[in-house]
């Protein structure tokens, strides 16, 4: 029997992350004149409500057939499937993608991975689409979220065909965050 | 479907660490909801060497001179916990320069910047999972978190595996730093053996003559559940 191997543990990645993360283009999951390309981003906030100006956030999701670039996916694509978006400023970030399809009897949704000074580890959550709200209703995961805190997963329509996502490290609406 | 075993207990650090201030208002208080793993999660994204530049793996190559400093080789396999190694995955680092100043607008501590250094590098592991970066030694610096707060010299290492659950940002330390005691985030992980983890080695015979000193680091990712095809019968 082979010993597993011990873990490296997670540490944060510190206010200077900007210097090896952001990739010119690591916002684009598709280029700007692909058909049906949606925006979703929003602001995260802290405990305080501060924007969080030094924080990643990484964007994971299947195409709009529900397939991933992956050996593992019954369903293949060349569609990236992932997003990173560093915050401004303001707390902001976005990605430009694709409304991904079902996948596994599963709504539509997007993994979200933030990362931030002062988080020791990343934090997971999930993005789910409001125009789903029968897929959302019968989705395995979102049953698993106490019913008062599921709104905290679902993108909001801003009216212009964008949606937004803000994530609330902490306190009042706090995001829902998974271990996974 | 593959599943990757949860992390044992002791690991990672907890998200509220309170010796370490930034976490305060950070750290989300609701306990985190158990998500079982999906197609979503056992995939990630399989990134490639169209991601790395030519000057990526040498950042003492970067501008026109070289870098003041220790000039150093830092090499070492990404593996899972199973022992297999994880090969054609992106490693991306970045770290502070000799002085331990970042090249960053916010990074305002006065010690000098270097015009040779920026501080972040990329490169992909090769079939057997071995990655090398050259660079130069970061220095420690100083931070606000207490007083005389000092961070060990260490780079940031960012790892995606071949799956969203395998997905680690962490940060390599020399050995025998005498700042490890006073340092909260070092001494986040719960767990001691786990903290030596993120300790590299110095390595003599990966040394360089007459170029560079070497340290080696190996980095362990989660691994997949292995299915028990058969009962284990040694008697």
């Amino acid at each position: 029997m082979t010993d597993r191997l011990g873990l490296t543990p997670s540490q944060t990645v510190g206010p200077f992350l900007s210097l090896g993360l952001p990739w010119p283009d690591g916002a684009d999951v598709v280029d700007d004149d692909t058909p049906d390309a949606i925006r979703i981003g929003g602001i995260v906030f802290d405990g305080a409500g501060e924007p969080v100006f030094d924080a990643v956030v990484e964007t994971w999701q299947a195409d709009p057939s529900g397939g991933f670039d992956h050996p593992d996916s019954p369903t293949g694509t060349t569609f990236r499937g992932f997003g990173r978006c560093p915050t401004d400023g303001d707390g902001h970030w976005e990605v430009r993608t694709l409304k991904p399809g079902p996948v596994d009897g599963q709504a539509p949704h997007v993994d979200v991975s933030v990362f931030a000074r002062g988080l020791l580890d990343r934090v997971v959550t999930r993005i789910y689409f409001p125009d789903e709200a029968d897929a959302n209703a019968a989705d395995p995961v979102l049953a698993t979220v106490p019913a008062e805190r599921r709104a905290t997963l679902v993108a909001v329509d801003t009216g212009l065909g964008d949606l937004r996502f803000d994530i609330r490290l902490q306190g009042e609406g706090e995001t829902v965050f998974f271990t996974v | 479907m593959t599943r990757f075993p949860p992390p044992p207990d002791g690991t990672h650090p907890p998200l509220g660490f309170a010796g370490y201030r930034s976490t305060t208002l950070r750290a989300p208080s609701q306990p985190p909801v158990v998500l079982a793993h999906r197609l979503t999660e056992v995939t990630g994204p399989l990134l490639g060497a169209d991601r790395v530049g030519p000057t990526d793996h040498d950042l003492t190559s970067q501008h026109a001179g070289e870098p003041i400093g220790q000039r150093i080789v830092v090499s070492g396999r990404v593996l899972d916990s199973d022992g297999r190694p994880v090969p054609d995955t992106l490693v991306e680092i970045w770290q502070a320069n000799a002085a331990g100043r970042y090249a960053h607008a916010r990074d305002n501590w006065p010690a000098p910047l270097d015009p040779n250094f920026t501080g972040g590098g990329r490169v992909m592991t090769d079939s057997s999972g071995t990655y090398s970066f050259t660079t130069i030694r970061p220095g420690a610096y100083p931070w606000d978190n207490h007083h005389n707060a000092w961070r060990p010299a260490h780079i940031h290492f960012s790892l995606f595996g071949t799956s969203f659950t395998q997905r680690l940002v962490t940060q390599m330390y020399f050995p025998d730093d005498p700042l490890f005691g006073q340092d909260p985030i070092f001494n986040s992980v719960p767990d001691a053996a786990a903290r030596q983890r993120m300790v590299s080695r110095f390595d003599l015979a990966a040394t360089r003559a007459e170029w560079a000193l070497a340290f080696t680091w190996d980095i362990v990712l989660r691994g997949r559940e292995q299915t028990p095809f058969e009962e284990p019968h040694d008697d």
